[in-house]
Order: C-alpha cells, then structure tokens, then sequence
C-alpha cells in the first residue's frame, strides 16, 4: 500500500549512509594523517575496517544488542495478553506479516521502541510503566506507530546510521587525543622544512576531525525527525484514531518517573525521547525528536480524519510548513458504512440506544467534539468536562 | 545504412522498455490482487475466531447468571445462525455477523450488574479475547478496504487500467458494513 513510500526512504537511507560512510573515511584519513604524516592510507583502511566491522554486527545483531541494552525480555501472549493483542489487532490494521515479537522492559517511566533489520526480523519492546499508564485505545495508538516504523523501515535505517555516528565520534576522539603528542614531537625536531602547504592540510584536517561528529550527528538527526512524523501520520491511519496516540504522548511526557536505563545510543530509537525531563526547554537542532507538544498538536490539528492529507494539513496548520511524506495513496478517512435513509448502522444503533436512555430520565449532552454524554437524573454535582476534548460540556 | 540502423536499435531499445514497463505494471497488480485475498482471508479468521470463543464464554457465564437467559439465548442462537451460513450468500452472512455482534454487546452490557462475575478471572480474560476479536474483525475489514481500494485505483488508473483490461483486473468488492471499529463511548464516572 505504502510501497513507493517505503522505496523513497530506502533510496533516501542509502544516499545518507554513503554520505556518512564518505564522513567516515575521511575522518578516518584525517584522525591518521594528524598523528603522523604519510600514514593517511592506513587510516582509511583502518576506517573502512572499523565500518565494516560495525555495520555486519549491527545489520545481524543489532536488534538483539538493543534488546539487551534496554534490558527487555520477551513476553508470552499469557503473561501480558492485552499487549499481544493489541499487536495482533495493529499488524492486521497495517498488514504487517508475521507479526513482530513482543518485548517488555521493566521501568516505571511509559515509552516504547521498535528494532530490527526487517519486517520478518523485527521487535517490539515496551515498558512496563506504559503499559500501566496507557488505556487501550491509546496503547494502540504507540504500537501503531512502532509498527509504522517497521512497515516503512525506519528500523534498519536507525540502525545502520546510528552506528557510522559512533563509528565517527570514536575515530574523531582518537583523532584529537592523539593530536597534542604529533605536535609536540613536530616542534621538539625543529623540522623547519615543513611547507606552508603541509601545515594548511594539517589545519584543514584538525578542523574536520573536530566537526565531523557534529556534521554526522545532524544529518542524522535531520532526517530521524522526518521520521518520527511520518510514523505518527501512519499510526493515525492504521487506528482510524489520532487521539489515542496524541493523549499517549500526552500521558509519556507528562509522566513524573524518569527513565533509569536511557542512554544516548537508545534514544532516538523511543517513541518519545527519554532524555527530555519534564519542564525541561527544547532544543530543537539537537534533538532527535521533533518537540512531542507539537506532536500532539499536530494530531489533534487533523480535524477528525485519519488519513495522511489531514495529517499534512494539520502539520501546516501547526508548524507553518509543509511536510512531504511522499507518495501515498489511501482513502479519504474513516469510510462508514451504507447509507440507509441517509445514516449509518452504527448512528441508527446510537439514536435507539440514546432513546432508551432518555426514557429512563438520564439527559444526553453532546459535546463540540462530537461525543455525546449520558447525564444521570440524579447528578447534581460539579460541570462536566469532556472526557475526549476537556472542554466543559454545556449545562443543562 | 546506418540510419536505418540507428532506427531499428531505438526502436528495440523502445519495445523493450515498454515490455519491462507492462511486466512491472503486471506484477504490481498482481501483488496487489494477492493482497487483497489475504486480507480477505484474514477477516474469515477472526470471524471464525469469534464463533469459536462463544462457547467457551457462555459456558463461563451461564453459573453466574440464572436470569438471564434469553440474553444467553440470543448469543448462541445467533452464533448458531452465523455457523450454518458458512460459505453461503456474503451479503446474508455479513448481516448476521452483524447481529451476533450486537447480542454480544448486550450480553456484555448485562453482565456489568454481576460483580461475581466481573471478578472472575477466566471471564476476564475472555472479555479480553472477545473484544479483542472484535477489534481485529474491524481492523481487517479497514484494511481489506484499503487494498481493495488500491486495487481498484490500480485498475482505473492510466496506465495500469490497459494492463488490467488485457488480463481482466477487476477491482474487488468494498466491505460494505460498519468499517470503522467501534470505540466504546467513554463512560463518565461521578463517583
């Protein structure tokens, strides 16, 4: 359904990871070149090792380290039911097959990720905390979004990138602790043959060696925010119900405990960054998230459809820019069923059922947002607030 | 000479790109086709799921609930009705779908008086499944729809509409009842 959408970002992903694998060499070339002159070759080699190295255990067992950094274990449908079906109910709405294995983490704090090289090889790992703190309508809502993830690889893209960062950040260290010993060494020699051209080369690589964990760090950055929204607009679609993950978030960020086991490597991974504490400024550039309260707005700004144009619009309406998913064709939001005398089964069912309640004394108020409550005779307490939008429901 | 050299290289160099472009077309709508089974497929696995989780939930409930028994009547009378119509008219069939998914909720709207009940952990679970199957039943039908949908563009749209008239791509029928899954009003509580 989304095949020309997942193509794009395969082609996107392959253009990145040479771009950072070109980062890497050079860094590499340069880290090497610092340290001694004429040895540049052997630290291009020593980089594409370094890269290989990584990239093969990253590709084969990269799920399984994530796993195990995050200390999840997987569970059994018998041991957190509601969970395995809410993945059951979420690959059958996205058409995801086989279904991915299910982990859990044992952490207070509510969040969730998605790993894996495939679709046939991916998992799903949530806390316990969100699994505490979520209903299921919302509960839904986060696993459509990881499962958004894997349907449009993201989850290999992650991995891959995320490990030419380290592999640049560790050669780019090594880089500059070595440097201050070659300088030394240059000076106490007196070699006064040393050309202007030679020391601007020097220069240019110090200054590289320096910038290239940054300049990786954007580029990934830049593009896992793209991401994370075009995950958001497909698990809106795929629940037919953006409010469940937008009050998801809601409950996430809002959420008093702090992660224990976060680190840096596992963060851009979660459905929401569990470096950023509650109250805390966000710093866009460096984060790998865009800021979960736009998130929020934007899915609540989709105007009661579903489908990725109302999720566009609500992207525009909230940030003032426009939001190029790609090509995706799907219908036009929820799709009720036959019109008999001009309403759906489902609105024939509610009129019968609201008429029975009216005939027992209890008073149905309908609220902005579309959801009518059903008022006791007895109440006499407190203004209403609209469980769905927390508008005050009008009085009698 | 070599113009008419030139000719008839650009124009096999034209004949095969076009027959690549038929062959990908064709693929994609088979693809496409195949999907659209699957999915089909899939509602049929949760329906059968539902028909066979019934029993099991009537047998739980029926100690528990001495007064209600046409409310348990009903439940098996329609599960009953749906098992006969397998493989009979779709139309007739997705209708009673439809009406044992209504005594279902009835069932489960009555049991809410039992707090023996709601505190029995085998039901719970079973609640769970039951709901659960329901869910899926109206996810598969969403995304049944979706690529029904898709396959019907597929078959409009220039220029795979001429290679589906060629190997007669037909689009597949819409789910024509309630495909949106049904989300409980929210209950407010004035404790």
């Amino acid at each position: 359904m989304i095949h020309a959408q997942i193509r794009a970002n395969r082609r996107k992903a392959v253009v990145l990871v040479g771009v950072m694998a070109l980062v890497l060499f050079a860094t590499g070339f340069c880290a090497a070149e610092l340290y001694q002159a004429g040895t540049g070759l052997l630290g291009l080699v020593a980089a594409l090792a370094l890269w290989l190295t990584l990239t093969v255990i990253s590709y084969f067992q990269g799920d399984q380290i994530f796993l195990a950094m995050a200390r999840a274990r997987e569970v059994r449908k018998s041991d957190a039911p509601q969970l395995h079906n809410v993945v059951e109910e979420m690959c059958l709405a996205s058409g995801l097959t086989p279904q991915p294995r299910i982990y859990l983490i044992d952490e207070p704090s509510p969040n969730a990720f998605a790993t894996g090289r495939s679709p046939q090889h991916a998992a799903v790992a949530v806390t316990s905390g969100l699994l505490e703190t979520l209903d299921r309508n919302e509960l839904q809502g986060v696993i459509a979004h990881e499962l958004a993830h894997i349907n449009n690889r993201d989850i290999l893209y992650m991995s891959l990138a995320g490990v030419m960062v380290g592999a640049i950040v560790i050669l780019a260290d090594f880089g500059r602790y070595l440097r201050p010993h070659t300088a030394r060494r240059r000076t106490s020699s007196g070699n006064q043959s040393q050309s202007g051209l030679e020391l601007a080369l020097a220069l240019a690589a110090l200054v590289l060696v320096v910038l290239a964990p940054l300049m990786a760090e954007l580029l990934y950055l830049a593009i896992s925010r793209r991401r994370e929204y075009l995950a958001d607009a497909c698990g809106a679609l795929y629940t037919r119900y953006p409010e469940g993950l937008a009050s998801a978030l809601e409950k996430i960020t809002g959420s008093v405990a702090t992660q224990a086991q976060a680190s840096r490597v596992l963060a851009p991974m979660y459905i929401a960054n569990p470096l950023q504490k509650v109250g805390q400024r966000f710093v866009a550039w460096r984060n790998t998230h865009p800021d979960t309260q736009e998130r929020i707005a934007i899915l609540r700004a989709m105007g009661g459809k579903a489908d990725i144009g109302s999720y566009q619009q609500g992207f525009a309406q909230v940030t003032g820019k426009a939001l190029r998913v790609g090509e995706v064709s799907v219908p036009d939001g929820p799709v009720l069923g036959p019109q008999v005398d001009g309403r759906t089964p489902l609105a024939r069912h509610r009129e019968t059922t609201d008429l029975l309640w009216r005939q027992q004394g209890y008073q149905v108020r309908a609220c902005r947002c579309g959801i009518s409550l059903k008022v006791p005779p007895v109440y006499t307490g407190k203004p209403i607030s609209c469980p769905q939008c927390q508008q005050v429901v009008a009085s009698k | 000479m070599n113009i008419v050299l030139a000719i008839l290289g650009l124009g096999l160099v034209i004949v095969i790109a076009v027959i690549g472009l038929v062959i990908q077309i064709y693929n994609a709508l088979v693809r496409q086709r195949n999907e659209v089974r699957n999915a089909w497929a899939q509602i049929d696995v949760q329906l059968k799921r539902r028909h066979d989780l019934i029993p099991n939930l009537v047998e739980t409930v029926k100690g528990f609930m001495q007064h209600e028994r046409e409310t348990l009547e009903a439940v098996v009378k329609a599960r009953q009705q749906v098992v006969d119509l397998r493989g009979g008219n779709l139309q007739e069939r997705a209708q009673m779908e439809n009406v044992l998914s209504q005594t279902l909720k009835s069932l489960f709207a009555v049991t809410e008086s039992y707090p023996d009940l709601k505190a029995n952990g085998n039901f719970l679970a079973l609640q769970e499944e039951i709901t659960s199957t329901e869910n899926k039943i109206g996810f598969a039908r969403q995304y049944y729809n979706d690529a029904a949908m898709e396959l019907s563009n597929k078959t409009e749209l220039f220029p795979s509409n001429i290679i589906a008239g060629m190997f007669n791509f037909k689009p597949e029928p819409f789910f024509e009842v309630e495909n949106v899954v049904e989300r409980e009003a929210p209950q407010v509580n004035f404790g």
